[in-house]
C-alpha cells in the first residue's frame, strides 16, 4: 500500500499489538471493569513497545490469575506464528471477520441478522453497502460504531476490536438525529464540546464548518426552522467537525427530494475529499452507491452476508449530476443490478408471504 | 365585501371569461384585510358572549337570592361576596390583613412546588437512567403513590406543628409524584437515535443526561408543572384547613365555622385568581424554555 519504509516497524508492532489484544482474556475485563482493562492494556502496550513480547508475557504472568495467564500466553504464541509473516501493511479502517449478529424477536424467536460477514474497508476509501430493505445494513454500521456488539466473530476499527463507542467514528443517521433544542451553532459545536475542547475554540471551528456546508448566516436557527436538506448539512458538519477516521452513513439522503439529494451527494464528495476519512455508506439506491463509492458491497437478503464486491473505477473528481450518463456507469449498474435483483426478489417474496 | 366588488378585476384571457382572474397586489391585500376583519369580528362576538354568560349567572343568582328562591344563608349571594371582599381588602380578615394570608399560602405553595418539582425531576431522571436504582426503589415509589397523599396532612401537622413546615411538606409530597411519573415517562421515551448520536459525538453519561435526556424530557416536565402547581396549592390549602395560624385555607375554615357562605366564595375567588396569575407565569416560562419547538399547536388555546 504505502512505500514509506521507515514508518513500517510501528505499523507492524500495531498489528502485533492488535493480535495480542485479542489474546488478552476477556475475563479480565469482565472481572476488573473497563477502566482497569484500559490501564492494563496501556501497560501491555508499553511493555511490548519497550521490551518486546517476552516482557509482555512476564507482565501477564505477574498480574493475571494463573489460569488466565497461561491461556493467554498460549494464545499469544499461536498468534505470534500467524502474524509473524504479516508485512508492514497499515490495518484496514474497518474489518469484519466472520461477524454474526442475532436478535431476540419479541415472540422469543432468535433472529439472525448478519451471517458470517467478512470484508474490509481501507483507510480513506469510500465504500457503499447496498442490499434489499431490512437485510441488516444498518446493523453493520451499529456494530462498527460500537452501539451493538457482534455475537460471534470480530469487528475491528483501525486494527482494534470495537469494545465501546469509539471516538474515531462519525455517524450520520437516516432520520434527523441533530438535537432539536440546540441552535445550528450549538449542534455543530456539540462534538468538540462533549470531548472537552475549550468553548471559544469549539465555536470557532463550528462556525468554520457551518460555512463549509453552506449554512453561514443560519447559526442561531433551530432545526425546525430549516429545510430537510439544511438539516442534513447540519448533521454532516456535526460529524465532520470531530474529524472522524471513519464516517458511517445510514441512508443519510433517503428522505430528501431528488434534486436536493444530488446536490448533497456532490457536497458530501467535496467534504470527504478534504479529509482522510474512510466512508461506509449504506443505501438501498444502487445509482447513489455507484455514483459515490470506490467499491460497492452487495449484501444478500437477511440474514445478510456478502453477495458480491464491485470495484467502481470511475475517475474522481466526479460530477454527480452527470455521471449517470456515462456509458461505463451504465455497464457497472447493469452488472451489479443482476446480483442485487435476485436478493431484492427474495426479500420481496418473503415479505409477500408474511403479509398474506 | 363591498371593497372587493369595486376593485378592477383584470382579465387575463379573453376566451375564458369565466373565472380566470389575475391576483393583483391590490386584490391580494383586500382579501387579506377581509380575512383579518372576519377574525376580529369573531373575537368580538366571543368576548361579548363570555361577558353575557357570566352576567346572566351573577344576575340570576342575585335575583333568585333576593326573591328567596335560593337561600342566601346557605348559598350566599354575589353582592354579599363583593361586600366580603371589600371588607377583607380594606379592613383585613379575622387573622390579619388579606395580603398576609395570600402571601403565607403562596409562600407555602411555591416552596412546596419548587422542592417537590426539583426532587421529582432529579429522582425521576436518576431512576429512569440508572436501571439498578429503578429496580431497587421502583416498588417503594409505587406503594407510596398508592396512598392518597392528603391523609398524610395530619401526620405532618402532628410531627411538624402548625407552622410553615407541615404545609410545605404536604405540598412537596403532592407535587413530587406528579412530576416524578411524568419525568420518568419522558426519560424512557427519549429518541434513541439522539442518544446514539450524542454517544458517538463523545458525550459522557452525564453529558447525555444534561444535553439529551433533560431537554427532551422537558416537554413532559413542563406539562407536569402545570398540573403540579395546582396540586401544591391543594396541599397547602388542605394542610391549612387541618390546622394553621394564617393563610387562605384558614380563612375558608373560619368562614365554614361561622356559617359565612359569602366568605367561602370570596376565598375561593381569591384562590382562583392567584392560581391563574401563577399559571400565566408558568406558561411564560414554558415559552422561554421550549423556544426550540415549532409553535404549531401551542396557539390553539382553550
Amino acid at each position: 500500500m504505502s512505500s514509506q519504509q521507515p514508518t513500517q516497524p510501528l505499523r507492524t508492532s500495531d498489528r502485533l499489538y492488535r493480535a495480542l489484544l485479542m489474546a488478552y482474556p476477556a475475563k479480565f475485563r469482565r472481572e476488573y471493569g473497563p477502566l482497569m482493562a484500559q490501564a492494563f492494556r496501556d501497560l501491555c502496550r508499553d511493555a511490548y513497545r519497550r521490551r518486546g513480547v517476552p516482557e509482555l508475557l512476564k507482565l501477564w504472568v505477574r498480574t493475571l490469575p494463573e489460569v488466565a495467564a497461561t491461556a493467554a500466553v498460549e494464545r499469544v504464541e499461536i498468534l505470534l506464528d500467524s502474524t509473524a509473516t504479516a508485512p508492514g501493511v497499515p490495518p484496514p479502517a474497518i474489518e469484519f471477520r466472520g461477524a454474526y449478529k442475532r436478535f431476540q424477536a419479541p415472540n422469543g424467536e432468535i433472529k439472525t441478522i448478519l451471517r458470517d460477514l467478512n470484508f474490509k474497508v481501507e483507510p480513506g476509501e469510500f465504500c457503499a453497502v447496498v442490499g434489499p430493505t431490512g437485510c441488516g445494513k444498518s446493523t453493520t454500521l451499529a456494530l462498527i460504531a460500537g452501539l451493538e456488539s457482534a455475537n460471534n466473530g470480530e469487528v475491528l476499527v483501525m486494527g482494534e476490536p470495537v469494545q465501546e463507542v469509539g471516538q474515531k467514528v462519525g455517524y450520520v443517521f437516516q432520520t434527523d438525529a441533530i438535537f432539536p433544542w440546540k441552535s445550528v451553532l450549538d449542534n455543530v459545536a456539540a462534538g468538540p464540546l462533549f470531548r472537552g475542547t475549550p468553548k471559544s475554540e469549539a465555536y470557532t471551528r463550528a462556525r468554520d464548518w457551518i460555512r463549509r456546508v453552506g449554512l453561514a448566516g443560519f447559526e442561531t436557527y433551530y432545526p425546525h426552522q430549516l429545510s430537510g436538506g439544511m438539516r442534513k448539512r447540519v448533521a454532516l458538519a456535526q460529524s465532520f467537525i470531530t474529524e472522524p477516521q471513519i464516517l458511517l452513513m445510514d441512508e443519510p439522503f433517503s428522505a430528501l427530494d431528488v434534486q436536493t439529494r444530488t446536490l448533497m451527494e456532490g457536497e458530501l464528495l467535496d467534504l470527504w475529499a478534504s479529509t482522510e476519512a474512510a466512508v461506509l455508506f449504506v443505501t438501498h439506491d444502487l445509482e447513489e452507491a455507484i455514483a459515490l463509492a470506490d467499491r460497492v458491497v452487495v449484501l444478500t437478503a437477511g440474514p445478510a452476508t456478502i453477495k458480491g464486491i464491485y470495484k467502481i473505477d470511475l475517475p474522481r473528481p466526479r460530477n454527480i449530476s452527470e455521471i449517470r450518463f456515462d456509458p461505463h456507469f451504465a455497464q457497472l449498474y447493469k452488472n451489479i443490478w443482476e446480483d442485487l435483483r435476485d436478493e431484492v426478489m427474495i426479500s420481496y417474496e418473503r415479505a409477500k408471504r408474511t403479509a398474506s | 365585501m363591498n371593497a372587493l366588488n369595486e376593485l378592477p378585476l383584470k382579465q387575463t384571457d379573453d376566451t375564458s371569461k369565466l373565472h380566470s382572474v389575475e391576483l393583483t397586489p391590490a386584490l391580494a391585500q383586500a382579501a387579506q384585510e377581509a380575512v383579518k376583519a372576519a377574525a376580529l369580528r369573531r373575537r368580538v362576538i366571543i368576548n361579548v358572549l363570555r361577558v353575557a354568560f357570566i352576567l346572566i349567572i351573577l344576575i340570576g343568582w342575585e335575583v333568585f337570592a333576593r326573591q328567596g328562591v335560593i337561600d342566601s344563608f346557605f348559598w350566599g349571594q354575589p353582592t354579599g361576596i363583593w361586600e366580603q371582599l371589600q371588607t377583607w381588602v380594606f379592613e383585613g380578615t379575622a387573622q390579619g390583613p388579606l395580603w398576609e394570608q395570600i402571601a403565607v399560602t403562596l409562600e407555602e405553595t411555591l416552596l412546596g412546588f419548587l422542592i417537590g418539582a426539583s426532587l421529582g425531576i432529579v429522582i425521576g431522571i436518576m431512576l429512569a437512567r440508572i436501571r439498578f436504582l429503578g429496580d431497587v426503589f421502583g416498588p417503594f415509589i409505587n406503594v407510596a403513590n398508592a396512598i392518597p397523599r392528603v391523609v398524610l396532612g395530619p401526620l405532618f401537622i402532628v410531627s411538624m406543628g402548625l407552622g410553615l413546615q407541615s404545609k410545605v411538606m404536604l405540598a412537596v409530597v403532592m407535587v413530587f409524584f406528579a412530576v416524578f411519573y411524568n419525568v420518568f415517562q419522558g426519560v424512557r421515551e427519549v429518541d434513541r437515535n439522539l442518544v446514539a448520536n450524542a454517544r458517538i459525538l463523545g458525550a459522557s453519561s452525564w453529558q447525555i443526561s444534561r444535553h439529551v435526556i433533560f431537554p427532551s424530557a422537558m416537554t413532559w416536565i413542563i406539562a407536569s408543572l402545570h398540573i403540579s402547581f395546582g396540586l401544591a396549592l391543594v396541599g397547602a390549602v388542605v394542610s391549612e384547613f387541618l390546622g394553621s395560624l394564617k393563610g387562605l385555607g384558614l380563612m375558608i375554615a373560619t368562614a365554614q365555622g361561622t356559617f359565612n357562605p359569602n366568605g367561602l366564595f370570596a376565598a375561593i375567588l381569591i384562590l382562583a385568581v392567584v392560581t391563574l396569575i401563577v399559571e400565566g407565569l408558568i406558561t411564560r416560562l414554558e415559552k422561554v424554555l421550549l423556544k426550540w419547538r415549532p409553535s404549531t399547536i401551542r396557539d390553539v388555546g382553550l
